[in-house]
Formats: C-alpha cells, structure tokens, sequence
C-alpha cells in the first residue's frame, strides 16, 4: 500500500519529523534520528561569537535527513525573510520553517505576519512550513500565499502539554488540502500518536525528546507512535458509541 | 578601522578582505553565513570583498534548535 507523505517535491521516509535543540549534548543526534526515523531535523540561525569559534551542528545532523531552518528570532514577517535568506544562503537547500514570534511569554506565533512572511519566501522559491496558531481561516490565507504545509501548535513551544489544540487541529485537518504537521507542545508519544489517529500529516517535536532521560529511547517510543497513529487513522477508527454494545453474542447464554 | 560585528563595535588594525577576516577568527568559511549592510556575501565573493570603515557585518551558523 502506497502511503506517502511528499512535501515539496520530496518524499519523505518518515511522519516524525525532529527538532535539534536542547540536547545535551549535538553527539546524541545521529543516534536519536536513526532511532527514531526521523526524515526532517530543525535547525535555527544564530550570530556566531567571533571571539569564541562555533560548533558546526550540521556535523552531527545525517546528510539523509532535510534540514528545515526556522526563522526563531524573528518578531515579524521582514526579519523572518531576513533569516531564511540567510538560512538559504547556507546552501543546505530551501525548506523553511516560519517562526514569527512577539509574545514572549506563551511563544505564540504572529499568524499575520506569518501569512505575509510565507507569501515573500514561497515566491523566491522556498519551500515554505509555517508555526502558526491553529485557526482555519489564517491557514487558508497561509495555503494561498504558498505555502507547502501548515504547523499549527499543540500547546505552547516547550511545554510538553500535550495536544491541547486538538479540536482546532481537527477543524483544519478536514478543511485543508495542505498537509497539517502538529508542531510544538507534544510531550508523549501518546499525544503524537492521537495527532496522527486523526489524520495529521507528521508531528515535529523536540523538547518532548531532549527533556526526556534518554532522549534515543523516547526517540524511538517518539517514532513507533507516529507510526502506529498514521497505521490506525488509515485503518479508519469504528464510531464512539453512547452506550454498551457487547462484543459477545447476546444468544446462547447458559442460564437460557 | 571601526565598523560593528555581529551588533558589536570592533576595531581593526588594517584594510582586510572578509575572507582574511574570517581566517583570523578561525571561523571556518564551509559553516557560515555573512550579511554586510543587509546584504547577503555569497561564499566566491569572499576573497574581493574587503571591508571599509563603518561596515556592519553578520556573521550567523546553524545551531540547534526547535
């Protein structure tokens, strides 16, 4: 059976896709990716201290994954387009995750100057994936200005809430063509596994990985989740019923 | 020579190219990204580009992140 998930152009090996922060130490990725199977990783931009030299992270990333830089740092649409060009200049190819983030409290994501930052990078050829707050409408103006999938936030970036937007994510799973990708706020495989049952495209996690006391283990759990939720949503879950419906005849009984 | 570096005022004591500049951090060149005044260098302009007083420099990597 052909269940692919193609995202810009590419087919991806894998619905889990990895966030590269946090770990405590960059030697623990390529472990944590083949466990978990992971297709796409994230990176972010950030000033190198010319005084102090820089570790190069893409050493530890597998040249087999998609490196998606996010825009985190930004404040609005113009800095997000700032960062991704310079993200591109890198030459590790032109997928982008907008973050366009004000409130400094929740992290939430500005989904207007998202819709106006996805609209300027898919038209120089990005493969735009927006961070966004899960409304319909704001992903749709998201869809028309280009772009490749829409990531709308389970609970607050790093919380490890869980899927608290879930009957909000619903609403868009139905009502987009695009591809939806929980991202952010995911805490247990559990949580990925019921975003996949109700037909999310992938799940992106990070700190739910690097916050965990093996991070390889909980990337493999991480994995085998998203699977498992992928596997049941296509199986096509039964109705939810009021009340009990024995799973045994109601003939034959002994006492008859 | 003054002109500010990643948001930092720096002094250099002559003329140089961003590629001398780059040598002299140990910066590795396959790693970064260099914007002078909000214009991205690409990596064959390195070695003419010098660097003139009052320039503003980005230098940027890829770190971890979510």
């Amino acid at each position: 059976m052909s269940d692919k998930l193609i995202i810009g152009g590419v087919t991806l090996p894998s619905r889990l896709f990895l966030g590269s922060g946090k770990y405590s130490s960059n030697t623990l990725i390529p472990a944590i990716v083949e466990a978990s199977g992971a297709g796409v990783i994230t990176v972010a931009v950030r000033r190198v201290d010319p005084e102090a030299g820089q570790e190069n992270i893409l050493t530890h990333i597998p040249k087999t994954c998609i490196l998606m830089p996010n825009t985190s740092g930004a404040r609005n649409a113009a800095e997000a387009v700032r960062i991704a060009r310079l993200a591109r200049a890198a030459g590790c190819g032109d997928w982008i995750k907008i973050e366009v983030i004000s409130d400094n409290r929740y992290l939430l994501p500005d989904n207007q100057e998202t819709i106006e930052a996805t609209r300027i990078l898919a038209a120089e050829g990005f493969t735009v994936l927006p961070y966004m707050s899960p409304d319909l409408m704001a992903a749709k103006r998201m869809a028309e200005a280009g772009a490749a999938a829409i990531m709308p936030l389970g609970a607050p970036i790093g919380t490890n809430r869980g899927f608290r937007t879930k009957e909000l994510v619903r609403i868009m799973i139905e009502e987009l063509e695009l591809p939806v990708i929980v991202d952010a706020g995911i805490g247990r495989p559990s949580e990925a596994c019921e975003c996949m049952e109700m037909g999310a495209a992938a799940v992106l996690v990070n700190t739910a990985v690097a916050s965990a006391s093996d991070p390889v283990a909980m990337g493999r759990a991480f994995g085998q989740a998203v699977a498992a939720g992928r596997a049941a949503f296509l199986a096509g879950p039964g109705a939810v019923q009021e009340s009990a419906k024995a799973s045994s005849p109601l003939t034959g009984f002994l006492h008859e | 020579m003054n002109l500010r570096i990643n948001g930092k005022s720096t002094t250099l004591p002559h003329p140089q190219t961003l590629e001398a500049y780059l040598a002299s951090r140990n910066l590795d060149p396959a790693v970064v990204v260099i914007e002078l005044n909000e214009s991205i260098v690409p990596k064959d302009k390195w070695a003419q580009t010098l660097l003139a007083e009052g320039d503003s420099l980005e230098i940027v990597s890829f770190v971890g992140g979510g």
